[in-house]
């Protein structure tokens, strides 16, 4: 195959995936999206073994090597990605997400070796800049995939002179990077990728578990830059497009994303060095909260006019999502108002509730989104909060120097009557007590949230 | 490649990747991120790439971990999203 067919065939794929991102903007496009651009990287993969130049003749050698490996990447791939249940894909994406970036820094550093004093100090700067960003992204998403997975505590961790720490290895990453272009060696190299190793863990340590998704968006555009830079290295044109159009579109996203939690980007990484210790008012005080059974619930809910549900991530352990339609549905039979209250940041990842209650066939226009619902919490008679947490807590509303503070909330402590579903009193993911579960009016109905709303289900047909 | 093309194809592909994604409603967030983490994963074309070219043993070994890692990122990441929109189907009337 020649150069110009190759060269086009490349553009091709470059096509598919800026129509793959641009399907995956819109919701009816979406799926169609995704598999667009999965036909262009298997175009693209496809081709390679077809490619020859004055450099490499057909086969490619080490073609069973080749095949081979791919074919270990689909077996523990594929399983993966089908398997993981709908509450741990972040971590998985999280995941996915560090092996790319794993692989661009090895695709450079198996390019520089092989180079040796032919390469320019361009292509050393690039690869410098690839093996840097690919290592932090590559640890750093395993830590993100620790926290997600409880692994390790999702609580920020900071250490004394944490961010000294932190500045004296981005320091040293720099300054091995700056030796390894002047004095080319495999050594200054491999202490290039020890470091950014160990950057991206102490990178990533002191966010919190609320802002770990935006973490992995950034990681995600990281990783975008460094398959780009690694095209340069190549002189593959398709490896700079497809790397730059997922950097340039992940930096948006995470802008996004941060936006729809209210923080700003620097908040979330540096947010935990800034933050004064948090007022612990009332910790380890045994303070009376007031629980109620299920029958107490259905009453309630029996003469309320609108009740309005927040799902959150408890909903998703549970898998109650069938019940909690279940149960909304026999309200409207009753004639009661219902709408669903949908965090943008509900759950684990954006959007995981809109995808939860969508396998559970929730009408869409039942689904309100933050801005749409918060007005209407005044003539809300019965808030029932299933599993969620921080994205009710008032203290981002009135606590400043709470890791929270400022993100919109879903306010139900304006409705008149207030229904947690919880498991026990543990604080939500970010690890922040709130004051709503000791609120007058606030009822706690302790257990899984779909053992919980079965019983009211059945307690509201019985009345 | 003639430093001032390469310069143009990044520019352009910034702006390409602003563009497209600049107006997407929060409940696609994820979907979305899981897609662009499944493109990246076109580094196995790189990773063929360096494989071909190994001379040494250490290169050699080095590439086929990288073909192992950027396979599991593409093809992984590709099915996941589906996944996730497949979620969504439900949601058409």
């Amino acid at each position: 195959m020649s150069r110009t067919v190759y060269d086009l065939i490349g553009l091709a794929a470059g096509i598919a995936f800026i129509l793959a991102l641009k399907g995956l903007s819109h919701p009816k496009t979406a799926r169609r999206g995704n598999l667009i651009g999965a036909f262009g990287a298997g175009l693209a993969t496809l081709v390679v073994f077809f490619y020859s130049n004055e450099n490499s003749s057909l086969p490619l050698n080490n073609l069973g090597w080749i095949l081979g490996a791919i074919a270990v990447g689909l077996v523990i791939g594929v399983p993966a990605a089908r398997k993981v249940q709908m509450t741990q894909m972040p971590q998985l994406v999280a995941l996915f997400n560090g092996v790319g970036g794993g692989a661009a820094a090895l695709v450079a550093i198996v390019e520089y070796l092989n180079l040796g004093d032919k390469a320019s100090t361009a292509v050393v700067v690039f690869t410098v800049f690839t093996v840097i960003v690919g290592c932090v992204s590559f640890s750093g998403s395993i830590i993100t995939f620790m926290k997600l997975q409880e692994l390790m505590t999702t609580r920020p961790v900071v250490f004394p002179a944490g961010r000294f720490v932190i500045a004296a290895t981005l320091a040293s990453v720099l300054g091995v990077g700056g030796w390894v272009v002047n004095s080319l060696g495999t050594t200054p190299l491999l202490i290039l990728a020890g470091l950014s190793l160990l950057f991206g863990i102490l990178f990533v340590l002191p966010v919190g578990g609320a802002d770990v998704p935006i973490v992995i968006s950034l990681l995600n555009a990281f990783t975008g830059l460094t398959v780009a830079a690694s095209g340069y290295v190549l002189d593959s044109t398709l490896l700079i497009i497809a790397g730059t159009l997922v950097g340039a579109s992940g930096t948006i996203l995470t802008r996004l994303m941060a936006e729809a939690m209210g923080r700003s980007l620097f908040g979330t990484l540096f947010g935990a060095f800034t933050a004064k210790p948090q007022d612990v008012a009332a910790a380890g005080e045994e303070r009376p909260v007031r629980s109620g059974s299920p029958d107490d619930v259905a009453i309630l809910l029996n003469y309320a006019r609108r009740v309005v549900i927040v799902p959150g991530f408890g909903l998703a352990v549970a898998q109650a999502q069938h019940t909690v339609r279940e149960l909304a549905d026999l309200m409207i039979s009753k004639g009661i108002d219902v709408a669903y209250g949908i965090h943008p940041v509900a759950g684990r990842m954006p959007g995981h509730m809109n995808v939860l209650l969508a396998e559970a066939n929730v009408p869409y226009d039942q689904l309100q989104e933050m801005d749409e619902v918060n007005p209407t919490f005044g003539q809300t008679d019965v808030a029932i909060v299933i599993g969620a947490n921080d994205v009710v807590n008032p203290a981002a509303q009135t606590s400043p120097g709470c890791p929270i503070y400022g993100m919109p909330i879903l306010e139900v402590n304006h409705a008149s009557n207030i229904i947690f579903l919880k498991r026990s009193m543990r604080p939500g993911f970010a690890g922040i007590e709130n004051e709503l579960l000791y609120d007058p009016k606030t009822m706690l109905l302790f257990g899984d949230a779909k053992a919980s709303l079965t019983k009211v289900v059945s307690a509201l047909k019985a009345l | 490649m003639e430093p001032m093309a390469i310069v143009s194809i990044f520019v352009l592909s910034v702006f390409v990747g602003f563009e497209v994604v600049s107006k997407v409603s929060s409940t696609l967030h994820t979907p979305l991120m899981s897609g662009a983490n499944a493109i990246h994963g076109v580094i196995l074309v790189g990773a063929i790439i360096v494989a071909d070219h190994s001379k040494t043993n250490l290169e050699l070994g080095l590439s086929i971990a990288a073909i192992i890692l950027a396979t599991i990122n593409m093809v992984g990441g590709f099915v996941v999203t589906d996944r996730m929109l497949e979620m969504f189907k439900g949601n058409k009337k």
